[in-house]
């Protein structure tokens, strides 16, 4: 019973789900938009799963002074500061422009964001330095289409206009074939996980079979 | 460790101070970068610039401060757009990070342009799942968002009155800095035929060129580099303006061109001392 039951839970939604989508009823429509607010319900709970969870680990990791536990400690306060003046203090007004969450985000939180993406940059610029070499025939392929792609950001003169049509070249036949190729092995991989989920062949999700 | 091999090995570190350096002097002293206007960011403007007043477009913002520099400018130039032409807005956001970007350009511009929230103006705020939020938005707005960001009831405002869900907006541009862009594209054209462009950032930019030739979006801005070239329309078209600096993506495209020069010309040393290390053996 303890497996059978939500395999026939999550076949029944799954096909319901599935052939709702071919069929414009009304009571179909009706059926899966309350679904959906089924979903949206759930989606909550897991998200007060979630909160639990990262307090549990983090409360755990700072009485044990385990290592890092300084960073855990921050990521409570910032934790729970967000969520007080958040809350709090009359609540729909603390989400305007100039209140003090919104001054925590704009001060705060966008510098820290836009700091740790920045670094991205160096990396990439080292790594691009490593990567980038001619070893053989597939790598300068490689190579030589990063480059052409780069140059695109380049002012050229003259050359502009045909490094942008090599950009583009490479943009919408090469690069598309490849994405396409990519997307449809992705749809018919996510489709074959689905119907195993809902034929009961996968049960991962179960947390043990 | 011949010349040749230190060319292949340099220290990473000096990479990262040359990189550095660069960045810094350009931010100093700027230059203007030429741009070529790509068809599939003009095609944005130019559908913004056919809708007529009292028309709404409406905007999913999704994404992080981490990628403003690219997106940012993106939306304020739309949003400028639209407002200078009196488009009405309807704006969403389903990034958990999302909602402080919206309320940032709204606040501000709708400021600037004298536009009253709920009349010219609805931000319906932040939801999770973005998947379910863009297919109940399908059915109804008023399913995910019974109120807006700032907890009116929809049905209070004023331009809600007639809005049911997505038949009621003449377009969608989603500008993102992640995987939302994929829901849009399947739930909100693929399952509701709304008609939809996108902006996204540079490295994103090559993942959606296959939906810009099937027809699903109509449009793409990618990086800051296509938001300079919106910026650049919208300027001309009078919208923005250089000297009040609402050009923020053309301001950093200097940085980003010389650190693409320094990053061509580092991979250019790299394979200079590959090969003449080679041909040495």
């Amino acid at each position: 019973m303890r497996r059978t039951l939500p395999i026939a839970v999550v076949a029944g939604v799954g096909f319901f789900m599935l052939i709702q989508y071919f069929i414009p009823l009304e009571e179909f429509e009706t059926l899966y938009e309350w679904a959906l607010d089924w979903t949206m319900v759930i989606g909550c709970f897991a998200m007060l799963l979630g909160l639990y969870s990262l307090t549990n680990m983090m409360v755990t990791k700072v009485r044990r002074k385990a290592e890092g536990w300084g960073y855990s400690l921050v990521a409570l306060v910032g934790l729970f500061v967000m969520v007080f003046v958040g809350l709090i203090p009359h609540y729909q007004d603390s989400l305007k422009y100039g209140t003090l969450f919104m001054d925590i985000f704009e001060y705060i939180y966008i510098p820290i964001q836009a700091a740790m993406f920045s670094l991205l940059a160096f990396y990439v610029a080292s790594a691009a330095y490593r990567a980038f070499r001619a070893r053989t025939v597939l790598a300068t392929i490689l190579l030589v289409s990063a480059i052409i792609i780069m140059f695109r950001l380049i002012p050229l003169g003259p050359l502009s206009a045909i490094n942008q049509w090599m950009v583009n070249f490479i943009l919408t036949v090469p690069n598309m074939a490849a994405k396409r190729a990519f997307w449809m092995g992705v749809g018919l991989g996510a489709t074959a996980t689905a119907l195993k989920i809902m034929l009961g062949i996968e049960r991962g999700y179960m947390g043990r079979d | 460790m011949t010349f040749y091999e230190r060319m292949m090995n340099l220290d990473r570190r000096w990479v990262y101070l040359v990189i550095g350096v660069v960045v810094v002097v350009t931010a100093i002293w700027s230059f203007a970068v030429p741009l070529y206007v790509t068809p599939e960011a003009r095609s944005v403007y130019d559908f913004v610039e056919s809708l007529v007043p009292g028309e709404v477009l409406m905007i999913g913002v999704d994404y992080a401060p981490e990628v403003m520099a690219e997106l940012h400018p993106m939306s304020y130039a739309i949003t400028r757009q639209c407002f200078a032409k009196d488009v009405k807005l309807l704006l969403c956001c389903l990034h958990q990070n999302g909602p402080g970007m919206v309320e940032q350009v709204i606040a501000q511009v709708a400021e600037e342009y004298g536009k009253v929230n709920g009349v010219d103006y609805v931000y319906l705020g932040y939801k999770p799942y973005p998947g379910i939020t863009i297919l109940a938005m399908g059915q109804n707005f008023r399913i995910p968002f019974p109120e807006d960001y700032y907890g009116t009831p929809l049905d209070s405002l004023p331009m809600m009155r007639n809005m049911t869900n997505f038949d009621n907006v003449k377009a969608i541009i989603n500008i993102s800095g992640g995987s939302g862009t994929e829901y849009w594209i399947n739930y909100a054209n693929g399952r509701y035929n709304a008609k939809l462009a996108i902006g996204v950032t540079g490295v994103m930019t090559a993942d959606y060129y296959p939906f810009l030739q099937s027809g699903q979006i109509f449009g793409l801005i990618g990086g800051m580099k296509g938001a300079a070239e919106y910026e650049y329309l919208a300027e001309r078209g009078g919208y923005i303006s250089r000297e009040k600096g609402q050009l923020w993506a053309s301001k950093s495209m200097p940085i980003q061109t010389t650190t693409h020069i320094v990053i061509i010309l580092f991979i250019v040393i790299g394979n200079v001392g590959y090969f003449m290390s080679k041909r040495k053996k």
